[in-house]
């Protein structure tokens, strides 16, 4: 029966990568042969073999052991099997250290090569086989890149497929790192609007002047270095899907001009005077309580029921642990390949600590953690030690200790800045989070001379 | 036209070759067609190993194989190799013109055992059968009685049927009627001439 698997002989002896090759041709596999490392590699370049038999001695130029590094740059799970007539203790540990699968002794058993060529093919059987379950199930659970297998966002996913294509307006609400630009390209590629423009702009980003421009565009001279007419990003997405992240933070004349542009679908470009037509379906999204910020005056409520016409709410990872083992996964597939290294796999412990693992900063932070874990991982597999940077710095004894001889200003000014880091700039945020409202914080940062 | 060629390559036991020859005739469907002796392939001896190189061997058939012969089967009664393994009992070409196969090792007195005729022909027909197999396209095959199945050691050799299973039977009636109707000659019945 002929097999799938294809097999590359690599030796610059023609009789022995002829008469290997015929051998292996004889079980079923394709055999390919290379008669140096350079030619080698080049055929690993274009073609991932099951097994490749490599000769340790070949004349000058890549050698049996550099031909394997190579490979193995191309491809981390490649089966090398260094073959030579003179075995020697170290070239095989070296061989082996290097990655080497096995290291065989010419002329060797038929028997042995026979059970060893049967061995790595079962095994990269199993590997395919467990590639195409995950990726089955990663496809069972995963809608527009969004994994998740818990009820409430298979809520969502139906949700999505029954507003994609009309053209009221949505509200995403999630917390940080949700996932809800992922939930706005969900709803717009699924939709008529597919084939048009999706245009993301985070509100939370830019100066009240600057985000003005960036979402209505500007005529030339319309300001000091305005040299030039250019469309804001209402023109861009024509046809297409405007995304407004961080919609909570847009300031109040800009709230009247979104409000305007949702209700007649027409705006003025910054100093025009001509009145622009635009079909547009707009997502905002925010991660503070919308409704909390009308209760306390800083967000128009005629714009927030002009948004919130459809509302999604994403679920944080905590109240989806479920999903974990699933994003772990799938994030340790891509970015392994991303990253180039040989990590495919996270040990039980692991991944119970990931369970365990509060995520405040939900998919992202999660996303993070396993990035940073297969960065330095020593092995394929991701083990809790790999991990052992979410367990965080213990404690000291006796509680926190001050350093000595700080004025507490100081102090102040480093939690505030340090919150400032860690919100990304977002005063907001920073404020909610040190418990003091945004004009408290203004003025400490106006006190301590911080300029955002 | 339309024939299997057997050759011996140096001196072989003309029992061994004739079995060989009656066995590929009967499962093939063949006539089957016995050279005169190809010289000693004394070009193939590797004195380091003290063996015969199968792949030199098979190159040499090549050259020889008549006009008119499907396949070519060289026996030899020598041990011969491929430089990566310590044995090979027979090579061949897949859906190639050549094959060889050695009956060294098929002697239960290369074991240091007396000798069995009946044991040692019944190897010598399923080798034949199997190097042939592979002439016409067929690779190893996982049935347990079958001929195509892989064997290296003499204990899988003598464990497998000396038939081909009824899969790889139907692959190789196809690719033999193949062969013919390439090489326009007409399957006759099976023997010797």
């Amino acid at each position: 029966m002929r097999k799938h698997w294809e097999i590359l002989v690599v030796d610059d002896e023609a009789v022995m990568r002829e008469s290997l090759a015929a051998w292996l041709a004889e079980d079923g596999y394709s055999v390919d042969t290379a008669a140096s490392g350079a030619e080698a590699v080049a055929r690993a370049r274009a073609t991932d073999y099951a097994i490749y038999f490599v000769d340790l001695k070949m004349p000058p130029g890549i050698d049996g052991l550099e031909a394997m590094m190579e490979i193995r740059k191309l491809h981390p799970d490649a089966a090398v099997i260094i073959m030579t007539a003179y075995a020697t203790v170290d070239t095989a540990i070296t061989a082996m250290k290097e990655g080497a699968l096995e290291y065989i002794v010419k002329p060797c058993n038929p028997e042995e090569i026979s059970l060893l060529v049967a061995r790595t093919i079962k095994v990269k059987n199993l590997e395919r086989e467990n590639l195409i379950l995950r990726q089955r199930l990663e496809k069972q659970y995963s809608f527009h890149d969004i994994i998740s297998k818990n009820p409430k966002m298979n809520e969502i996913f139906e949700l999505i497929r029954e507003i994609a294509s009309i053209k009221s307006t949505v509200l995403i609400e999630g917390e940080s790192g949700t996932g809800k630009e992922l939930v706005a390209r969900a709803i717009h590629f699924s939709g008529d609007r597919a084939g048009h423009p999706f245009v993301a702009v985070s509100c939370a980003a830019l100066a009240e002047t600057l985000l003005e421009s960036e979402l209505f565009g500007h005529e030339k001279g319309a300001f000091t270095g305005a040299n030039e007419r250019k469309r804001g990003k209402f023109e861009l997405a024509e046809g297409g899907t405007l995304f407004l992240d961080e919609i909570g933070d847009i300031p109040p004349k800009l709230q009247v001009d979104l409000l305007r542009v949702l209700q007649e679908r027409t705006f003025f470009r910054v100093g025009g005077t001509e009145e622009v037509s635009v079909d547009v379906r707009v997502i905002a999204a925010t991660r503070v309580n919308l409704r909390e910020e009308v209760a306390a005056g800083r967000f128009r409520d005629d714009l927030y029921y002009r948004l919130n016409v459809i509302n999604v709410h994403i679920p944080p990872v905590r109240e989806r642990r479920e999903d974990i083992p699933l994003l772990a996964h799938a994030f340790v597939e891509r970015l392994s390949k991303e990253l180039g290294k040989d990590v495919g796999e996270i040990s039980d412990g692991a991944l119970k600590m990931l369970m365990d693992h509060e995520w405040p900063g939900n998919v992202r932070e999660l996303e993070n953690a396993v990035e940073r874990a297969i960065v330095t991982a020593k092995t394929h597999v991701l083990s809790e030690d790999d991990f052992s940077f979410l367990r965080g710095a213990p404690p000291a004894p006796g509680g926190w200790l001050p350093p000595d001889a700080v004025p507490l200003d100081e102090v102040e000014k480093q939690v505030i800045l340090a919150t400032l880091r860690r919100t990304g700039g977002n005063v907001k945020e920073a404020a909610d989070s040190l418990g003091v409202d945004r004009s408290t914080l203004y003025d400490r940062l106006k006190r301590y001379g911080v300029t955002r | 036209m339309g024939y299997l060629a057997l050759a011996p390559a140096g001196v072989v036991e003309p029992e061994a070759i004739g079995f060989a020859s009656a066995r590929v005739a009967a499962a093939l469907r063949l006539e089957t067609v016995l050279l005169k002796p190809f010289p000693d392939p004394e070009y193939a001896y590797d004195p380091g190993r003290g063996q015969y190189s199968s792949t030199l061997v098979l190159r040499d058939a090549l050259s020889r194989r008549p006009a008119g012969a499907l396949r070519l089967l060289v026996v030899t009664e020598h041990d011969i190799f491929i430089p990566m393994l310590s044995f090979v009992y027979g090579q061949a070409q897949l859906e190639g013109p050549v094959a060889v196969m050695s009956l060294a090792r098929l002697r239960q007195e290369f074991y240091g055992l007396p000798s069995n005729k009946p044991l040692f022909m019944g190897r010598v027909g399923k080798e034949a059968l199997h190097e042939l197999g592979h002439t016409f396209g067929l690779t190893h095959c996982d049935e347990p009685v079958c001929a195509m199945r892989l064997s290296t050691a003499i204990s899988q050799l003598d464990a497998k049927g000396g038939d081909y299973c009824p899969s790889c039977a139907i692959l190789l009636r196809e690719a033999v009627a193949a062969a013919l109707a390439t090489a326009g000659g007409a399957q006759t019945s099976g023997g010797t001439r």
